[in-house]
């Protein structure tokens, strides 16, 4: 059929696992723009979901680090994370390996992507989850985009990815829905958490939101670094969102902020 | 003896479960398959979180191996700020501290319970 929903979202194990701690006036704001995000997604007919995320060592490592992989299993588990610390119990989720054989065989056209039968879920893919498929009913294809090992994935590169997922997704009749997972400025996981730049999100999210493909690319890694964090490494999976979506634009339907969540919290979805 | 084995071994354990069982039962024969050095073997096994930090361990992989010895966020916070005061600054990787020891969640929360009471 075709891509029928394209949207990115934030992450943060703080959004589940410190949830009482937030301001409760913005949080919930954040949880209604989730909510909003999962009822699109339901009213666009998706058969499954692609989950594009910026995964944190649950199965990739130094010792063989995919710049892309893309599940193909029939099914996934996780959280990894202790679940009274993420607050999110362990469950399963069901993939869809058939249509991930056919996606990754498309994408393979263009970009080297590695693929995997076993896939761990770390709060990268199943915080977003938890709001977005409650149920864990919808078939999930996770799909990671190195944002933590270095040498990491090239923007220009993350953006040729997302275009080959939006092709491979065009090319099978299922309807497709497609979410990235991320944050912009952060500091997470250090004695900076909480530590947010509100002004370089503002200036990413107008980049992002007009699709400015010279834009979103024009940032080195260094200076991400210096004025986003390791964090704002993870602006290439709101990247290949953008590239998917192939030149709509987005509206960014939330954004705040939230220290305890140690990330600007992000809804947005492309007007495809 | 390298970063790269110190983060082994705790991406190891945060993934399984069965590593998890098998290091709480005997952690110094689970750790005599990595190459490690005696520091890094103390800091995982006390667990110092605060030497694993400066050592240069991914916050990432860090955070999830506290979690795992069900240390809280703020202590967890607290353990790496003092890990730079009695070590100084990391010493590999791109997790290093930028905010001088600053509290970036402090004041957050207590605007937070300001509006909870507020309601």
């Amino acid at each position: 059929m075709s891509l029928v929903y394209a949207g990115v979202c934030s992450h943060a194990p703080g959004i589940t696992g410190r949830a009482e701690r937030a301001d409760p006036v913005v949080r919930d704001e954040f949880y209604r723009n989730l909510e909003i995000m999962r009822q699109d997604i339901i009213d666009s007919g998706a058969e499954a979901l692609v989950v594009v995320a910026a995964e944190h060592f649950a199965n990739f490592f130094m010792n063989n680090m995919p710049a892309f992989c893309i599940g193909m299993g029939e099914e996934y588990e996780g959280p990894i994370e202790d679940p009274e610390w993420l607050k999110i119990e362990k469950t399963k989720i069901p993939g869809a390996s058939d249509l991930s054989k056919r996606i990754i065989t498309e994408v393979m056209q263009t970009v080297d992507t590695a693929f995997a039968e076993e896939w761990k879920f770390d709060h990268g893919i199943i915080v977003p989850l938890h709001f977005l498929t409650p149920n864990y009913d919808l078939p999930i294809i996770p799909v990671n985009i190195n944002c933590q090992g270095p040498p990491l994935t090239p923007l220009h590169r993350a953006w040729d990815f997302g275009e080959a997922l939006r092709r491979a997704c065009d090319s099978v009749p299922e309807k497709i829905a497609i979410v990235g997972t991320g944050g912009i400025s952060h500091w997470p996981a250090t004695p900076d958490s909480g530590k947010i730049d509100e002004a370089w999100d503002l200036d990413f999210l107008e980049r992002f939101k007009n699709n400015d493909k010279e834009a979103m690319l024009s940032y080195t890694d260094a200076e991400t670094y210096d004025d986003a964090g390791q964090g704002g490494f993870e602006i290439r999976t709101f990247i290949a969102i953008a590239a998917a979506a192939r030149g709509a634009k987005a509206n960014v339907h939330f954004y705040a902020p939230i220290p305890i969540f140690a990330v600007g919290c992000t809804c947005a979805k492309f007007e495809l | 003896m390298s970063l790269y084995y110190l983060q082994k071994v705790l991406y190891d354990l945060n993934r399984s479960e069965e590593a998890q069982a098998n290091f709480r039962k005997d952690g110094d024969d689970f750790l005599t398959s990595y190459t490690l050095t005696d520091e890094e073997i103390g800091a995982i096994l006390k667990p110092d979180i605060g030497l694993l930090y400066v050592l240069g361990v991914n916050g990432q992989i860090l955070m999830h191996y506290a979690a795992f010895h069900q240390i809280e966020w703020d202590d967890y916070l607290k353990s790496m700020r003092e890990g730079i005061e009695e070590h100084g600054q990391v010493r590999d990787g791109v997790y290093t501290m930028t905010g001088s020891g600053k509290n970036f969640t402090a004041s957050t929360e207590a605007k937070s319970n300001k509006s909870e009471v507020n309601q």
